[in-house]
Protein backbone atom coordinates (compact mmCIF):
# COMPACT_ATOMS: atom_id res chain seq x y z
CA UNK A 1 0.00 0.00 0.00
CA UNK A 2 1.32 3.39 -1.12
CA UNK A 3 1.01 5.75 2.40
CA UNK A 4 0.19 9.46 1.85
CA UNK A 5 3.71 9.91 3.43
CA UNK A 6 5.43 8.16 0.64
CA UNK A 7 3.43 10.15 -2.13
CA UNK A 8 4.51 13.64 0.07
CA UNK A 9 7.97 12.68 0.10
CA UNK A 10 9.17 9.78 -2.30
CA UNK A 11 12.98 9.97 -0.85
CA UNK A 12 14.92 7.64 -2.81
CA UNK A 13 16.42 4.86 -1.12
CA UNK A 14 20.29 5.84 -1.64
CA UNK A 15 23.54 5.80 -4.24
CA UNK A 16 23.93 9.46 -5.71
CA UNK A 17 20.08 10.14 -5.83
CA UNK A 18 20.03 10.50 -2.35
CA UNK A 19 22.97 12.32 -1.59
CA UNK A 20 21.29 14.87 -4.36
CA UNK A 21 18.41 14.58 -2.10
CA UNK A 22 20.15 15.79 0.93
CA UNK A 23 21.28 18.36 -0.65
CA UNK A 24 18.36 19.48 -2.55
CA UNK A 25 16.11 18.87 0.85
CA UNK A 26 18.20 21.83 2.37
CA UNK A 27 16.68 24.40 -0.47
CA UNK A 28 13.87 26.89 1.57
CA UNK A 29 10.75 28.14 0.25
CA UNK A 30 11.77 31.85 -0.27
CA UNK A 31 8.62 33.25 0.78
CA UNK A 32 8.07 31.14 3.88
CA UNK A 33 11.81 30.55 4.59
CA UNK A 34 11.21 27.98 7.94
CA UNK A 35 10.22 25.54 5.60
CA UNK A 36 12.30 23.67 3.67
CA UNK A 37 11.21 22.37 -0.45
CA UNK A 38 11.27 18.71 1.38
CA UNK A 39 8.91 20.26 3.93
CA UNK A 40 6.66 21.42 1.93
CA UNK A 41 6.08 18.34 -0.53
CA UNK A 42 7.33 20.71 -3.33
CA UNK A 43 10.83 18.16 -3.46
CA UNK A 44 9.37 15.18 -5.85
CA UNK A 45 12.33 12.94 -7.64
CA UNK A 46 16.24 12.66 -8.03
CA UNK A 47 17.06 11.00 -11.09
CA UNK A 48 19.75 10.03 -13.12
CA UNK A 49 20.56 10.72 -16.82
CA UNK A 50 23.50 10.49 -19.43
CA UNK A 51 23.43 14.31 -19.09
CA UNK A 52 23.43 14.28 -15.64
CA UNK A 53 21.20 14.95 -12.62
CA UNK A 54 17.67 15.93 -12.79
CA UNK A 55 15.84 16.86 -9.61
CA UNK A 56 11.95 17.17 -10.06
CA UNK A 57 10.19 19.77 -7.95
CA UNK A 58 6.02 20.43 -8.23
CA UNK A 59 4.63 24.09 -8.04
CA UNK A 60 2.19 24.76 -5.09
CA UNK A 61 0.06 27.19 -7.39
CA UNK A 62 0.09 26.98 -10.66
CA UNK A 63 1.04 30.89 -10.71
CA UNK A 64 3.58 30.48 -7.66
CA UNK A 65 6.63 32.72 -8.41
CA UNK A 66 8.80 31.33 -5.88
CA UNK A 67 9.15 28.60 -8.32
CA UNK A 68 11.90 30.04 -10.32
CA UNK A 69 14.07 30.97 -7.19
CA UNK A 70 13.61 27.68 -6.26
CA UNK A 71 14.88 26.34 -8.79
CA UNK A 72 17.73 28.45 -9.00
CA UNK A 73 18.43 27.42 -5.26
CA UNK A 74 18.57 24.01 -6.02
CA UNK A 75 21.07 24.01 -9.03
CA UNK A 76 23.37 26.13 -6.85
CA UNK A 77 22.97 23.97 -4.18
CA UNK A 78 23.60 21.01 -5.88
CA UNK A 79 26.53 22.08 -8.37
CA UNK A 80 28.16 23.75 -5.08
CA UNK A 81 27.93 19.83 -3.00
CA UNK A 82 29.96 18.49 -6.18
CA UNK A 83 27.03 16.50 -7.99
CA UNK A 84 26.54 19.20 -10.98
CA UNK A 85 25.62 19.71 -13.62
CA UNK A 86 22.17 19.45 -12.80
CA UNK A 87 18.96 20.08 -14.48
CA UNK A 88 15.38 20.95 -12.32
CA UNK A 89 12.11 19.94 -14.14
CA UNK A 90 8.58 21.18 -13.28
CA UNK A 91 6.15 18.54 -12.99
CA UNK A 92 2.32 19.42 -12.32
CA UNK A 93 1.22 16.35 -11.74
CA UNK A 94 0.29 15.16 -9.10
CA UNK A 95 -0.93 17.94 -7.97
CA UNK A 96 0.33 19.59 -5.11
CA UNK A 97 -1.83 19.44 -1.90
CA UNK A 98 -1.09 20.70 1.79
CA UNK A 99 -1.80 16.86 2.79
CA UNK A 100 1.77 16.42 1.83
CA UNK A 101 3.77 18.85 4.41
CA UNK A 102 5.33 17.17 7.10
CA UNK A 103 4.98 17.56 10.97
CA UNK A 104 8.24 19.16 11.47
CA UNK A 105 7.08 21.51 8.93
CA UNK A 106 4.25 22.28 10.50
CA UNK A 107 5.74 22.70 13.47
CA UNK A 108 7.99 25.21 12.51
CA UNK A 109 5.43 26.87 10.40
CA UNK A 110 3.75 27.32 14.03
CA UNK A 111 6.55 28.88 15.00
CA UNK A 112 6.95 31.10 12.85
CA UNK A 113 3.32 32.64 13.89
CA UNK A 114 1.58 31.09 10.64
CA UNK A 115 -1.21 28.57 11.21
CA UNK A 116 -0.37 25.66 10.05
CA UNK A 117 -2.71 23.96 7.17
CA UNK A 118 -6.15 21.62 8.44
CA UNK A 119 -7.16 18.80 6.41
CA UNK A 120 -8.52 19.35 2.99
CA UNK A 121 -12.04 20.65 2.47
CA UNK A 122 -13.40 17.73 0.67
CA UNK A 123 -16.09 18.12 -1.61
CA UNK A 124 -19.97 18.10 -0.49
CA UNK A 125 -23.46 19.73 -0.18
CA UNK A 126 -21.98 21.94 2.72
CA UNK A 127 -18.58 22.95 3.34
CA UNK A 128 -17.54 23.38 6.72
CA UNK A 129 -13.46 24.27 7.66
CA UNK A 130 -12.34 23.66 11.12
CA UNK A 131 -11.19 26.12 13.87
CA UNK A 132 -7.71 28.16 13.11
CA UNK A 133 -6.01 27.99 16.16
CA UNK A 134 -4.19 31.27 16.50
CA UNK A 135 -0.52 30.54 16.43
CA UNK A 136 0.22 33.38 18.57
CA UNK A 137 -1.94 32.17 21.95
CA UNK A 138 -3.60 28.85 20.82
CA UNK A 139 -7.02 30.35 20.98
CA UNK A 140 -9.26 28.75 18.49
CA UNK A 141 -11.43 31.93 18.51
CA UNK A 142 -10.01 33.35 14.82
CA UNK A 143 -12.06 34.29 12.46
CA UNK A 144 -10.74 35.04 8.74
CA UNK A 145 -10.16 38.39 8.00
CA UNK A 146 -9.42 38.42 3.40
CA UNK A 147 -9.77 34.97 2.06
CA UNK A 148 -6.43 35.85 0.35
CA UNK A 149 -2.98 36.83 1.53
CA UNK A 150 0.69 37.58 1.07
CA UNK A 151 1.05 34.91 -0.93
CA UNK A 152 -0.86 32.50 -2.91
CA UNK A 153 -0.77 29.78 -0.36
CA UNK A 154 -1.63 32.05 2.43
CA UNK A 155 -5.07 33.49 3.61
CA UNK A 156 -5.32 36.21 6.81
CA UNK A 157 -7.00 35.72 9.72
CA UNK A 158 -7.11 37.77 13.17
CA UNK A 159 -7.76 35.88 16.80
CA UNK A 160 -10.40 37.33 18.74
CA UNK A 161 -8.93 36.74 21.84
CA UNK A 162 -5.23 38.45 21.59
CA UNK A 163 -6.25 40.29 18.93
CA UNK A 164 -3.70 39.73 16.59
CA UNK A 165 -3.75 39.24 12.63
CA UNK A 166 -1.62 36.28 11.64
CA UNK A 167 -1.22 33.85 8.29
CA UNK A 168 -2.91 30.96 7.66
CA UNK A 169 -1.44 28.51 5.35
CA UNK A 170 -4.34 27.45 3.51
CA UNK A 171 -5.58 23.82 3.27
CA UNK A 172 -5.36 22.94 -0.37
CA UNK B 1 3.65 37.70 -18.13
CA UNK B 2 5.27 38.35 -15.04
CA UNK B 3 8.18 39.83 -14.74
CA UNK B 4 9.63 36.45 -14.12
CA UNK B 5 8.49 35.11 -17.30
CA UNK B 6 11.40 35.76 -18.80
CA UNK B 7 13.82 33.54 -16.83
CA UNK B 8 11.67 30.61 -17.24
CA UNK B 9 11.59 30.18 -21.09
CA UNK B 10 14.47 27.87 -21.68
CA UNK B 11 12.74 25.63 -18.99
CA UNK B 12 9.27 26.31 -18.85
CA UNK B 13 6.89 24.10 -17.09
CA UNK B 14 6.08 20.60 -18.60
CA UNK B 15 7.01 21.48 -21.60
CA UNK B 16 10.56 20.77 -21.53
CA UNK B 17 10.10 17.03 -20.61
CA UNK B 18 7.72 16.84 -23.64
CA UNK B 19 10.00 18.58 -25.96
CA UNK B 20 12.88 16.30 -24.78
CA UNK B 21 10.73 12.86 -25.38
CA UNK B 22 10.62 13.82 -28.45
CA UNK B 23 6.90 14.10 -28.22
CA UNK B 24 5.59 17.98 -28.91
CA UNK B 25 1.73 18.99 -28.61
CA UNK B 26 0.24 17.37 -31.68
CA UNK B 27 -0.59 20.45 -34.22
CA UNK B 28 -4.84 20.39 -33.03
CA UNK B 29 -3.83 19.89 -29.30
CA UNK B 30 -1.93 23.14 -29.54
CA UNK B 31 -4.67 24.81 -31.21
CA UNK B 32 -6.99 24.20 -28.20
CA UNK B 33 -4.61 24.97 -25.83
CA UNK B 34 -3.75 28.30 -27.04
CA UNK B 35 -7.99 29.04 -26.76
CA UNK B 36 -7.96 28.41 -23.18
CA UNK B 37 -4.54 29.53 -22.29
CA UNK B 38 -6.17 32.72 -23.90
CA UNK B 39 -8.98 32.72 -21.91
CA UNK B 40 -6.83 32.53 -18.89
CA UNK B 41 -4.38 35.51 -19.77
CA UNK B 42 -7.07 37.96 -20.88
CA UNK B 43 -8.78 37.39 -17.59
CA UNK B 44 -5.43 37.84 -15.61
CA UNK B 45 -4.66 41.05 -17.37
CA UNK B 46 -8.27 41.94 -16.23
CA UNK B 47 -7.68 41.08 -12.82
CA UNK B 48 -4.93 42.79 -12.75
CA UNK B 49 -6.32 46.26 -13.81
CA UNK B 50 -7.79 46.21 -9.95
CA UNK B 51 -3.68 45.81 -7.90
CA UNK B 52 -4.01 49.31 -5.85
CA UNK B 53 -7.53 50.35 -7.31
CA UNK B 54 -10.02 47.73 -5.44
CA UNK B 55 -12.14 49.29 -3.09
CA UNK B 56 -10.52 47.91 0.06
CA UNK B 57 -7.28 46.12 0.61
CA UNK B 58 -8.54 42.48 1.30
CA UNK B 59 -9.92 42.93 -2.35
CA UNK B 60 -6.91 44.17 -3.87
CA UNK B 61 -4.59 41.34 -2.45
CA UNK B 62 -7.75 38.50 -3.25
CA UNK B 63 -8.00 39.97 -6.69
CA UNK B 64 -4.33 39.60 -7.48
CA UNK B 65 -3.66 36.13 -6.04
CA UNK B 66 -6.66 35.16 -8.48
CA UNK B 67 -5.17 37.01 -11.28
CA UNK B 68 -1.81 35.09 -10.19
CA UNK B 69 -3.60 31.83 -10.56
CA UNK B 70 -4.92 32.59 -13.68
CA UNK B 71 -1.63 33.66 -15.40
CA UNK B 72 0.06 30.28 -13.60
CA UNK B 73 -3.33 28.60 -16.15
CA UNK B 74 -2.20 30.57 -19.25
CA UNK B 75 1.59 29.90 -18.66
CA UNK B 76 1.06 26.29 -18.76
CA UNK B 77 -1.24 26.33 -21.76
CA UNK B 78 0.64 28.66 -23.80
CA UNK B 79 3.65 27.14 -23.11
CA UNK B 80 2.40 23.66 -24.07
CA UNK B 81 0.69 25.13 -27.26
CA UNK B 82 4.16 26.89 -28.14
CA UNK B 83 5.88 22.88 -28.04
CA UNK B 84 4.24 22.57 -31.30
CA UNK B 85 5.86 25.52 -33.10
CA UNK B 86 8.74 26.31 -31.23
CA UNK B 87 7.41 29.56 -29.66
CA UNK B 88 7.72 30.32 -26.18
CA UNK B 89 4.99 31.62 -23.60
CA UNK B 90 6.09 34.60 -24.22
CA UNK B 91 6.00 34.49 -28.02
CA UNK B 92 2.79 33.79 -27.80
CA UNK B 93 1.85 36.50 -25.25
CA UNK B 94 3.48 38.94 -26.92
CA UNK B 95 3.44 39.14 -30.11
CA UNK B 96 0.39 37.62 -31.58
CA UNK B 97 -2.63 40.51 -33.02
CA UNK B 98 -5.84 40.86 -31.49
CA UNK B 99 -7.28 39.00 -34.52
CA UNK B 100 -4.87 35.93 -33.26
CA UNK B 101 -6.43 36.06 -29.83
CA UNK B 102 -9.05 33.26 -29.18
CA UNK B 103 -10.38 33.95 -26.25
CA UNK B 104 -13.88 34.42 -25.68
CA UNK B 105 -15.26 38.18 -25.11
CA UNK B 106 -16.24 37.63 -21.67
CA UNK B 107 -12.72 37.71 -20.31
CA UNK B 108 -11.81 40.61 -22.26
CA UNK B 109 -14.71 42.63 -20.83
CA UNK B 110 -13.82 46.03 -18.79
CA UNK B 111 -13.81 45.08 -14.85
CA UNK B 112 -16.41 48.38 -14.29
CA UNK B 113 -17.48 48.58 -11.08
CA UNK B 114 -16.54 46.27 -8.47
CA UNK B 115 -20.34 44.09 -8.79
CA UNK B 116 -19.14 44.20 -12.92
CA UNK B 117 -15.78 42.50 -12.03
CA UNK B 118 -17.66 40.10 -9.14
CA UNK B 119 -20.28 39.15 -11.97
CA UNK B 120 -17.68 38.24 -14.43
CA UNK B 121 -15.36 36.00 -12.10
CA UNK B 122 -18.55 34.62 -10.91
CA UNK B 123 -19.30 33.54 -14.25
CA UNK B 124 -15.93 32.78 -15.05
CA UNK B 125 -15.53 30.42 -12.20
CA UNK B 126 -18.37 28.50 -12.65
CA UNK B 127 -17.33 27.58 -16.22
CA UNK B 128 -13.78 26.82 -15.57
CA UNK B 129 -14.95 24.80 -12.67
CA UNK B 130 -16.71 22.39 -14.39
CA UNK B 131 -14.72 22.68 -17.51
CA UNK B 132 -10.75 22.01 -15.64
CA UNK B 133 -12.80 18.97 -13.70
CA UNK B 134 -13.96 17.25 -16.92
CA UNK B 135 -10.59 18.16 -18.92
CA UNK B 136 -8.68 16.76 -16.12
CA UNK B 137 -9.78 13.15 -17.28
CA UNK B 138 -8.62 13.97 -20.78
CA UNK B 139 -6.62 11.71 -22.83
CA UNK B 140 -4.13 14.51 -23.29
CA UNK B 141 -1.52 13.74 -19.91
CA UNK B 142 -0.50 17.63 -20.13
CA UNK B 143 -3.75 19.13 -20.60
CA UNK B 144 -4.93 17.05 -17.46
CA UNK B 145 -2.07 17.94 -15.25
CA UNK B 146 -2.75 21.54 -15.83
CA UNK B 147 -6.56 21.17 -15.66
CA UNK B 148 -6.63 19.15 -12.52
CA UNK B 149 -4.10 21.54 -10.70
CA UNK B 150 -6.31 24.74 -11.94
CA UNK B 151 -9.44 23.22 -11.35
CA UNK B 152 -8.38 23.13 -7.37
CA UNK B 153 -7.31 26.53 -7.29
CA UNK B 154 -10.79 27.92 -9.74
CA UNK B 155 -12.58 26.09 -6.68
CA UNK B 156 -11.02 28.60 -3.76
CA UNK B 157 -12.00 31.39 -6.81
CA UNK B 158 -15.51 30.65 -7.32
CA UNK B 159 -16.27 30.65 -3.35
CA UNK B 160 -14.78 34.42 -3.29
CA UNK B 161 -16.90 35.90 -5.78
CA UNK B 162 -20.22 33.49 -4.51
CA UNK B 163 -19.70 34.99 -1.24
CA UNK B 164 -19.37 38.65 -2.87
CA UNK B 165 -22.61 38.18 -5.17
CA UNK B 166 -24.28 37.09 -1.85
CA UNK B 167 -22.99 40.04 0.29
CA UNK B 168 -23.82 42.44 -2.35
CA UNK B 169 -27.10 40.77 -3.40
CA UNK B 170 -28.76 40.78 -0.04
CA UNK B 171 -27.08 43.64 1.30
CA UNK B 172 -28.16 47.71 0.94
CA UNK B 173 -30.48 48.48 -1.86
CA UNK B 174 -27.52 49.95 -3.48
CA UNK B 175 -25.23 47.10 -3.19
CA UNK B 176 -28.10 44.86 -4.35
CA UNK B 177 -28.82 47.36 -7.41
CA UNK B 178 -25.27 47.62 -8.20
CA UNK B 179 -25.34 43.64 -8.22
CA UNK B 180 -28.10 43.15 -10.45
CA UNK B 181 -26.86 45.99 -13.10
CA UNK B 182 -22.97 43.62 -13.07
CA UNK B 183 -25.02 39.83 -14.47
CA UNK B 184 -26.67 42.15 -16.89
CA UNK B 185 -23.28 43.52 -17.88
CA UNK B 186 -21.74 40.84 -18.60
CA UNK B 187 -24.47 38.13 -19.23
CA UNK B 188 -24.88 38.94 -23.10
CA UNK B 189 -21.24 37.08 -23.32
CA UNK B 190 -22.22 33.74 -21.17
CA UNK B 191 -24.05 32.47 -24.01
CA UNK B 192 -20.67 31.97 -25.66
CA UNK B 193 -19.43 30.58 -23.51
CA UNK B 194 -20.96 27.43 -24.00
CA UNK B 195 -21.31 27.44 -27.49
CA UNK B 196 -18.99 25.43 -29.89
CA UNK B 197 -15.22 25.74 -30.18
CA UNK B 198 -13.95 24.70 -33.36
CA UNK B 199 -10.66 23.97 -31.88
CA UNK B 200 -11.99 21.23 -29.75
CA UNK B 201 -13.56 19.72 -32.65
CA UNK B 202 -11.96 16.31 -33.76
CA UNK B 203 -10.15 16.35 -30.51
CA UNK B 204 -13.00 13.80 -28.64
CA UNK B 205 -12.06 12.40 -24.97
CA UNK B 206 -8.87 15.08 -25.60
CA UNK B 207 -10.24 18.37 -25.51
CA UNK B 208 -14.19 19.17 -23.78
CA UNK B 209 -17.13 20.27 -25.62
CA UNK B 210 -18.21 23.23 -24.23
CA UNK B 211 -21.88 22.18 -25.07
CA UNK B 212 -21.32 20.14 -22.25
CA UNK B 213 -21.06 22.60 -19.78
CA UNK B 214 -24.49 24.27 -20.32
CA UNK B 215 -26.22 21.80 -17.87
CA UNK B 216 -24.23 22.44 -14.93
CA UNK B 217 -23.87 25.78 -15.28
CA UNK B 218 -27.77 26.25 -15.76
CA UNK B 219 -28.19 23.92 -12.14
CA UNK B 220 -25.58 26.21 -10.30
CA UNK B 221 -25.93 30.17 -11.30
CA UNK B 222 -29.65 30.58 -11.84
CA UNK B 223 -29.80 28.89 -8.11
CA UNK B 224 -26.79 31.56 -6.50
CA UNK B 225 -28.51 34.22 -8.40
CA UNK B 226 -31.52 33.37 -6.67
CA UNK B 227 -30.00 32.78 -3.40
CA UNK B 228 -28.47 36.35 -3.37
CA UNK B 229 -31.94 37.89 -4.28
CA UNK B 230 -31.01 38.99 -7.75
CA UNK B 231 -32.82 37.98 -10.85
CA UNK B 232 -31.59 36.40 -13.93
CA UNK B 233 -30.98 38.91 -16.42
CA UNK B 234 -33.00 38.91 -19.47
CA UNK B 235 -29.92 40.50 -21.46
CA UNK B 236 -30.22 39.60 -24.96
CA UNK B 237 -26.64 37.80 -26.15
CA UNK B 238 -23.86 39.70 -27.67
CA UNK B 239 -22.67 38.35 -30.99
CA UNK B 240 -19.57 35.93 -30.21
CA UNK B 241 -16.95 35.13 -32.03
CA UNK B 242 -13.91 35.50 -29.94
CA UNK B 243 -12.37 31.84 -30.54
CA UNK B 244 -12.81 32.96 -34.25
CA UNK B 245 -10.76 36.36 -33.31
CA UNK B 246 -13.73 38.64 -32.93
CA UNK B 247 -13.53 40.90 -30.08
CA UNK B 248 -15.42 43.81 -28.84
CA UNK B 249 -13.88 46.99 -28.58
CA UNK B 250 -11.88 47.15 -25.50
CA UNK B 251 -9.79 44.21 -26.34
CA UNK B 252 -7.50 46.28 -28.08
CA UNK B 253 -6.66 48.78 -25.39
CA UNK B 254 -6.06 45.72 -23.00
CA UNK B 255 -3.46 43.91 -25.76
CA UNK B 256 -1.76 47.66 -25.95
CA UNK B 257 -0.90 47.67 -22.24
CA UNK B 258 -0.14 43.95 -22.26
CA UNK B 259 2.13 43.81 -24.96
CA UNK B 260 3.47 47.24 -25.09
CA UNK B 261 7.00 46.36 -23.24
CA UNK B 262 7.57 43.10 -24.32
CA UNK B 263 7.30 44.90 -28.12
CA UNK B 264 9.21 47.81 -27.47
CA UNK B 265 12.27 46.04 -25.83
CA UNK B 266 12.12 42.99 -28.24
CA UNK B 267 13.81 40.39 -25.99
CA UNK B 268 14.96 42.62 -23.33
CA UNK B 269 15.51 40.30 -19.84
CA UNK B 270 15.13 42.07 -16.51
Amino acid sequence: MVTLEQVARPRPSGGVELSVWEVAATVVDPEVPVLTIEDLGVLRSVYVTDEGIVVQITPTYSGCPAVDAIRDDIATAVTAAGHGPVRVEVVLAPAWTTDWMSESGRTKLEAYGIAAPGPRRTDGVISLDLGVRCPNCGSLHTRESSHFGSTSCKALYVCQRCQEPFDYFKAH
Amino acid sequence: MSHTANRTISTAITAERIAEAGAVAPEAVANYALALGDDALVLAQRLGEWIAHAPELEEDVALGNIALDQLGHARNFLTYAGSAWGKTEDDLAYCRGESEFRNRQLFEQPNGDFAVTIARQFIASVYFDSLYRKLATSADPTLAAIAAKAAKEVDYHLDHSVQWLLRLGLGTEVSRERMQRGLDTVWPFVGELFSADPHAEGLEGIAVDPRTLQEHFDSVAPRLIANAGLTMPNTPAARGGGREGHHSESMGLLLAEMQVLARAHPGAQW
